[in-house]
């Protein structure tokens, strides 16, 4: 059916390396959740251990309320979908499918009308007496799919499994996912490095870097008000601009950056209320820079001089150089942006998030 | 299609690399093989090969009941030996496969097939040693009071089946091993996760996926075990004999060269029969 | 349940090394035998057997002779097999996959059969029967052997670097020596030293097409007609020892370059 999962201070140690540093994360049941990240940074390994194939260093993990932190994957309530799919390849799509239910000890006519019925789900009912070799790649993930489903998990745990299919494909199985994920209505914990995807299939996001959880959100919530400047950089193109804080009053902080000064309000500031004197970072994404004439309220934090453009369709993606800064603006498709012509670096204020140094959740 | 002269050139190189091999392999391997086929067809006279074409050298195989009786306990001997040592050896390669550590494993399975490394002939002695009226074997359970007589462990067959099973039990440890590796973890993995246990795994995902090498290796055994002449001469005793020591024996005193060739094709059909099976099994497997 | 499977599993791994270590075991136990039978019991220790093998000029003779066919006959093949590969390689020659066949085709006859048909041809032809006929009849059973493992090794991703290599001026004969022969050497080497064990163990080809002048496994053979002895456990021994040392220079020079597990 569905369950929530508790991960409680997982640490994991692979000799003297450490792939997971005093992970904590609570899933609510039915969510689609995904770990977001490179390579390296443990989110594979956190799904080995909700799996059940590895056990933490120290640590528990709960799903549905009780401890399986040492539960072998067969008695688990959760299946895993492999990156390589790792259907048998000796046996039908039938049999594929059906296998947890025979484990289970489920008659053969149950089992067969099962299996039948998930491969339905996936489309592919009419192909259930062929082997996985006759199949092309989607076609097997969607096997694999049916095979983790067919046994009632509460938790769907995907190790990047679109990782090689193309790029229509993959958009495709995206969206085949997240109504799936619907319609069932398990928890799904989806590995993977695309941070499109993710946002495309998440309803939270966790974003993860060297073993330890960065940023927890929604796609917007993470996009639009990262909590680090690792998250920040990882969800999509950023501009960093070092600051001093130089004043600070009840709603609002003057800041100093190479390009001048300006006057934020509080929301800005992400990580807390920043203190007089202290270093940060204001984040700023590409697309947030507008030109003079837009009719919300919106401050500047200096000029700068195109120094490049090239024209995206959607946008203009200009470099623009600035007292010794180097920024990436989008400007609207409409405009014609020229080498060398001043741009005004306006934008709206509480589109900027202000990160201190280091600062992470 | 027109040969430019570079493509001429290179022809001619290609061939005068290729010739000596080629040569060598016509020269000491066809046309030897293609003689001994011939020769099966023809008669001996005195220490003379007379080359009237006729069919009584295989016409003697089927008649003659020692002829045909080594074919028979070849194709028996083979059986046991190949049955006996799968199931010998392949719950050792898993065991080396699954159960011992990774960093170990290259060390356990090259201490299983280090007697590989004695010479053949000096390995079957060894197991006369062994096996032998007073060897190693029966003086131990003697000494021990278990029996009472020497067992007959050698020259006969049982003799045999031990030197065999010996050899191919290291031979199909290799094989085996080299197989059960190859198999991705994943399907390990995805049938625990489905809630298979350890001998469901076995039965249902790895046995089956390991089949097709058992396979090969079983026929390796085959060929190798029934053209073999050192083992059963060692171990075998004089009161049966296999199709290659009846071959060697057309050969001593009687320089039956004739006889030995047609022995010796019958070998090699009885072979390529054992291959035939082998493929066609091994292409079902595959669909 | 877990301690008793890894029980289990120890069990019948121990009984299994025990079986296919017992025949060594004795042989090398009982090559010391202070007595005239290589059975039990064990009267003492003593050196005499090897002594003995290593005084009796025919044996050494032998092993000489082994080495001999075993080191010649798998060159001979190398350089035929590497020649073959890199025509079959880097050319495309008619009917290829057929010659090919050909080439490999000893692989799947019986050595006996090998055996009989050269000494059938050399008896009419006339020829005597020496060491030269054996390493014949080595070098047909070791050519397709180093053809495979050689031609497998030829990739595509070489072509390139011989074309560099012509390019910069290298005749053929120079690209094969200088450029390719060097770069495929692990699995030159490999084919070598694999023939070099098959040729040095090798009973019934060297059996039947030698006379006066034999190798070690002949030698020996003739020595199990005097029935049980010591000194053949001691030959035995020495011939075990001579191999075990040749795989472990094996081990640690070709396969630890490339990686490769045997």
């Amino acid at each position: 059916m569905t369950a929530d999962v508790s991960i409680k201070n997982a640490t994991k140690d692979f000799g003297a390396f450490r792939a997971l540093d005093d992970v904590s994360l609570d899933i609510a049941a039915g969510e689609f959740i995904v770990l977001l990240g490179p390579s390296g940074c443990g989110k594979t390994t956190l799904l080995s251990i909700l799996g059940g194939f590895i056990e933490p260093t120290s640590g528990t993990i709960s799903i549905g309320g009780r401890d399986m932190t040492y539960v072998s994957p067969a008695k688990r309530p959760t299946t895993t979908m492999f990156q390589d799919y790792a259907l048998f390849p000796h046996m039908c799509l039938r049999d594929n499918v059906g296998f947890g239910l025979r484990m289970r000890g489920m008659g053969k006519a149950e089992r067969y009308e099962k299996a039948f019925s998930y491969l339905d789900l996936v489309g592919l009912r009419a192909s259930s007496a062929k082997k996985p070799h006759e199949l092309s790649g989607g076609q097997r993930q969607r096997v694999a799919l049916a095979r983790a489903l067919a046994v009632d998990p509460d938790v769907l745990l995907l190790d990047e499994p679109l990782g090689a299919l193309d790029l229509k494909l993959r958009r495709q199985m995206q969206d085949e996912l997240k109504a799936i994920q619907k319609r069932v209505g398990t928890t799904f914990v989806h590995v993977t490095h695309d941070q499109e995807e993710a946002m495309a299939i998440a309803d939270r996001i966790v974003v993860m870097n060297k073993g330890r959880i960065e940023d927890v959100g929604t796609p917007a919530s993470i996009y639009m008000r990262p909590r680090s400047l690792f998250s920040a950089g990882f969800m999509g193109e950023a501009n960093f601009l070092p600051a001093k804080v130089v004043r600070t009053a009840a709603s609002e902080a003057e800041l100093e950056t190479t390009l001048g000064r300006a006057v934020l309000p509080a929301s800005t500031f992400v990580s807390g209320f920043p203190i007089a004197g202290s270093d940060v970072t204001l984040c700023i994404r590409p697309e947030h820079f507008r030109s003079a004439n837009a009719d919300v309220p919106t401050l500047s934090l200096g000029h700068g001089r195109i120094t490049g453009s090239a024209f995206f369709g959607t946008h203009h993606r200009c470099h623009v150089a600035a007292n010794g800064a180097t920024l990436t603006a989008h400007l609207p498709q409409t405009e014609t942006p020229e080498v060398g012509a001043e741009l005004d670096l306006r934008l709206k204020a509480d589109s900027i998030v202000v990160l201190q140094d280091g600062a992470g959740v | 299609m027109t040969v430019t002269a570079l493509e001429r050139a290179e022809r001619r190189k290609a061939w005068a690399f290729a010739l000596p091999g080629l040569l060598w392999t016509a020269l000491f391997f066809l046309v030897p093989f293609a003689y001994m086929a011939a020769i099966s067809f023809w008669t001996r006279q005195g220490r003379e090969i007379v080359a009237t074409w006729t069919l009584d050298n295989y016409v003697a195989f089927f008649a003659k009941a020692h002829f045909f009786k080594g074919l028979v306990v070849s194709l028996e001997i083979t059986a046991t030996v190949t049955v006996i040592s799968v199931l010998l050896a392949y719950p050792l390669a898993w065991i080396i496969a699954e159960r011992v550590p990774k960093k170990w494993q290259r060390f356990a399975l090259v201490m299983a097939i280090l007697p590989f490394w004695t010479s053949y002939v000096v390995r079957s002695y060894s197991w006369l040693l062994v096996l032998s009226k007073g060897g190693v074997v029966n003086q131990a359970l003697l000494s021990i009071g278990i029996i009472a007589e020497p067992l007959e462990l050698s020259a006969n067959r049982t003799g045999t089946v031990i030197g065999f099973v010996h050899f191919f039990v290291m031979l199909l440890t290799l094989t085996i091993y080299a197989n059960l590796i190859q198999l991705s973890p994943n399907y390990r993995r995805a049938a625990a996760d489905l809630g298979a246990n350890a001998f469901q795994t076995f039965w249902h995902v790895v046995l089956p996926l390991t089949l097709p090498g058992i396979m090969v290796g079983a026929f390796l055994t085959f060929v190798l075990c029934i053209g073999d002449y050192i083992t059963p001469q060692i171990l075998g005793g004089n009161n049966e004999l296999v199709l290659p020591q009846v071959i060697m024996l057309q050969l001593g005193r009687r320089a039956d060269f004739p006889m030995a060739a047609a022995l010796s094709l019958v070998l090699m059909v009885v072979v390529t029969l054992a291959y035939i099976a082998c493929a066609r099994w091994l292409k079902m497997e595959r669909t | 349940m877990r301690h008793l499977s890894t029980a289990l599993a120890a069990l019948y791994a121990g009984l299994i090394y025990l079986f296919i270590f017992l025949p060594v075991v004795v042989l090398v136990l009982f090559s010391f035998q202070d007595g005239t039978l290589p059975v039990p019991p064990l009267n003492g220790l003593t050196l005499r057997w090897y002594e003995a093998v290593f005084s009796d000029g025919k044996l050494m003779a032998a092993l000489g002779n082994s080495l001999l066919v075993a080191v010649i006959s798998s060159a001979v093949a190398c350089i035929l097999g590497f020649l073959a590969a890199y025509a079959f390689a880097r050319y495309t020659l008619p009917a290829s996959a057929l010659l090919r066949g050909l080439i490999v085709a000893p692989m799947t006859v019986s050595t006996l059969i090998i055996g009989l048909g050269l000494l059938s041809m050399l008896n009419v032809t006339g020829m005597r029967l020496s060491l030269v006929t054996v390493g014949i009849g080595h070098v047909v059973i070791n050519l397709p052997l180093c053809f495979a493992i050689i031609y497998a090794s030829m990739g595509g991703h070489q072509v390139n670097i011989e074309r560099a290599a012509r390019d910069l001026g290298a005749k053929d004969w120079q690209v094969m020596l200088l450029v390719t022969a060097p770069m495929l050497l692990p699995s030159i080497l490999a084919a070598f030293f694999l023939s070099v064990t098959f040729s040095w163990d090798e009973f019934i080809v060297a059996f039947l097409l030698s006379r006066f002048d034999v190798t070690l496994p002949v030698e020996i053979w003739s020595m199990l007609r005097s029935g049980l002895d010591p000194k053949t456990n001691a030959i035995g021994s020495v011939v075990f020892l001579i191999s075990v040392v040749f795989l472990i220079l094996m081990e640690l020079t070709v396969f630890r370059k490339t990686g490769k597990s045997s």
